[in-house]
């Protein structure tokens, strides 16, 4: 078709859901987008430098504030890369502390997660139920660590804080009320047409891309490539405890949802058996001075490989301290995996690699002659449009 | 402050401003919304658009680069607009103070009429600084 | 494990090999290797690049790229030193795979140095308009101590 006229469409930098401020342009010929640009920064507060500046204790508690969500998994990486510098070993029961601690923010973020790829489709229900049944894994965090999120549980050598032995049971119980839970919507995805129409075969990223790009986490494992830290790289104590690493085939945003839903199961037996062989003892080897060298420590975040290199002249502040959030390769990948689309499941594709929005930023969309178009609020609500017609046409076709 | 204001009390629409934030606050602000809190009740409402914005809750310290379109999006607020700082980040920076992209803390940009500081404030700590702005509001 | 594979493929190309432990091993190499031994790194060995740290050393600069093997868990971390602090420049990575594009642009930005072949080597984090020649990461750039609102309050009194 002749004429078919260029628009832009801006997602972003402030957009209620989207929590954190990014910027996407995406260049629309009429019903699909056609390409996609990606500006970040907006978050940036310079850690790297001020790493410089600090303690090598005060650094766990800057970097837990580098992303809220996988608050936990900055400060694991970063005492990991520490011990590698030192060459030491944490304290076992240090260790499986720190290991019920990441797998309970796994189930939290994949949860958070849940909800908002539902609200984005347009099912509030269930946004608000995965985020209600968020509510008791937080309380765990605060039973244990005393905060509900940057529970600050890290410690070089080992954890800060002890799991009492009778909390043990709290938080069996609790994770046996996440299970079910996990149930309702593992069937709630299977069972539903429309979320299989609104993500089966939307926004695809093929093996090839992913390995172009160096994506990591659950954006690489829903494309087939068989990747994770913690059993490729083994700390804490996962190659201690029975779990599988889960992946799919197709690369698409409904394989995205699979993935997540299926490790939170895997989160669960992890804890499970975590408090069964939990050994008594001390919670942390005593360290004293870090002498000179490099260190480097990765631990497989919600979002992907969380990776940390640390160098230390023998002061009592690091040399250089380098941060790579997993996001930062897999926000990298809309660029292919958006563009060939229509527009109304641009805003399903953004979400679906799970953004730490800490590394990343939002979207907007213009016309080729600079008008704007659309922006973020539109994007979604041309998305929950576009379920609302679907469920019409299944309601006219099956007569319910 | 005048009856615009305390009509405005009544039933508050909020309107949230990411300025650099770590995204703790962020998902603490939408937490209120959930089954637990339910500020829903209370008739305050999270909007889509700044235009309908009656309070504007701001979390993050303040970096360069958002500046320029912080202060495009405070303009574009209909006045009357409360604004509330939520978390240490805009009370104070934090300790992301000394680094070379931040600008300043909230109060040295916009007037801020409430604090709520913590790292990040829990949910009810936000609807006890909402309460607080509303008292503070209707007294006047 | 591969480490000795690896040590072999790339015989006459490295210095200083040192193996820290099982799964992290050192090796230097000169900038002008580097697209072959990458080449060999990721099309041979279908390693993964997780990310490249840059060092501001004072009197050179040194870049390490963290190559993994995700099937055996090993790290290879390759040295790079480019001493020319006026015009430092590397060859880019770009070409080989579109993991590198970000984390050149950012390394540029910080530390100021050139990757040739670069397809945009525009800033990534800092704002547009933040000033040529100011590289926050080099030891050069100093953060300023600025008071917090309360210490102003003290002042007053």
């Amino acid at each position: 078709m002749a004429n078919k006229k260029r628009k832009i469409v801006p997602i972003g930098p402030y957009h209620p859901l989207q929590e954190e401020p990014e910027f996407f342009k995406l260049v629309v010929e009429g019903e699909n987008v056609v390409d996609l640009e990606i500006e970040i920064g907006y978050n940036h507060r310079g850690i790297e430098k001020l790493s410089e500046s600090k303690h090598w204790d005060q650094v766990t508690f800057l970097v837990e504030r580098i992303c809220g969500i996988c608050s936990t998994s900055h400060p694991f990486a970063y005492v990991l890369a520490v011990e590698d510098l030192l060459g030491i070993e944490p304290s076992e029961r240090g260790s499986y502390i720190r290991m019920i601690v990441a797998e309970l923010e796994r189930i939290h973020s994949h949860l958070l997660w849940l909800g908002l790829a539902g609200h984005f489709i347009g099912y509030n229900t269930v946004w608000m139920w995965a985020w209600k049944a968020r509510e008791p894994v937080l309380d765990l965090f605060e039973l244990i660590s005393g905060n509900r999120n940057s529970y600050a549980m890290m410690k070089i050598g080992g954890a800060r804080r002890d799991i009492k032995e009778e909390d043990y049971s709290t938080i069996r119980k609790t994770i046996k009320d996440v299970y079910k839970d996990l149930r309702l919507f593992q069937k709630a995805v299977e069972d539903d047409p429309i979320i299989h129409k609104r993500t089966k075969g939307i926004g695809v990223l093929s093996k090839e891309d992913v390995i172009s790009f160096g994506a990591e986490g659950p954006t690489a494992r829903a494309s087939g490539v068989d990747i994770d830290v913690r059993r490729d790289d083994p700390y804490a104590c996962y190659d201690k405890v029975d779990w599988s690493v889960i992946t799919c085939e197709e690369g698409d945003v409904y394989a995205k949802v699979v993935v997540r839903i299926l490790e939170m199961f895997e989160s669960c037996r992890i804890i499970e058996q975590s408090l069964d062989k939990m050994p008594r003892g001390e919670i942390a080897v005593e360290v004293r001075d870090i002498p000179p060298g490099e260190g480097i420590g990765r631990v497989e975040a919600p979002r992907g490989e969380c990776f940390h290199y640390v160098r230390s002249d023998g002061t009592n502040r690091p040399v250089r301290h380098k941060v790579r959030a997993p996001s930062f390769m897999n926000v990298a990948t809309n660029l292919v995996s958006v563009p060939g689309y229509t527009i109304s499941d641009a805003a399903i594709t953004l979400a679906a690699v799970d953004p730490c929005y800490c590394c990343t930023e939002r979207s907007v969309t213009f016309d080729r002659k600079g008008n704007k178009l659309f922006n973020g609020e539109d994007l979604i609500k041309l998305s929950q449009r576009k379920t609302e017609i679907l469920r019409e046409q299944l309601r006219k076709q099956y007569g319910k | 402050m005048g009856l615009k204001e305390k009509i405005i009390t009544k039933s508050l629409w909020v309107y949230h401003v990411s300025a650099g934030s770590c995204n703790n606050c962020d998902i603490e602000i939408l937490d209120c919304l959930t089954p637990r809190f339910d500020i829903e009740r209370f008739g305050m409402q999270l909007v889509g658009s700044v235009r309908h914005a009656d309070v504007l809750l701001v979390t993050g310290a303040m970096n360069k680069k958002s500046l320029k379109r912080f202060k495009r999006v405070y303009e574009q607020a209909p006045k009357p607009c409360f604004v509330v700082a939520v978390g240490t980040c805009p009370c104070s920076q934090h300790m992301f103070r000394p680094s070379y992209s931040m600008e300043a803390p909230l109060d040295e940009i916009i007037p801020v009429d409430v604090y709520i500081p913590g790292c990040p404030p829990k949910p009810e700590a936000i609807i006890a600084g909402i309460v607080k702005l509303i008292e503070k509001v209707t007294k006047k | 494990m591969i480490k000795d594979e690896v040590k072999k493929k790339l015989e006459g190309k490295f210095k200083d090999w040192f193996v820290k432990n099982p799964r992290r091993i050192y090796f230097t190499i000169d900038k002008s290797n580097l697209r072959s031994v990458a080449e060999v790194l990721y099309k041979d060995f279908k390693m993964r690049l997780s990310t490249v740290s840059g060092v501001d050393n004072g009197d050179n600069f040194e870049l390490i790229y963290h190559f993994g093997s995700d099937k055996t868990g090993e790290l290879f971390n390759v040295r790079v030193f480019v001493y020319e602090r006026h015009n430092p420049e590397v060859d880019s990575l770009v070409p080989m795979f579109r993991a590198t594009e970000w984390v050149e642009r950012e390394i540029h930005e910080m530390l100021g140095i050139k990757f040739i072949g670069h397809p945009d080597l525009k800033h990534l984090l800092l704002d547009h308009d933040w000033p040529e020649g100011n590289y926050p990461l080099r030891k050069t750039c100093i953060l300023e101590k600025k008071p917090y609102p309360q210490d102003k309050e003290d002042e007053n009194g």
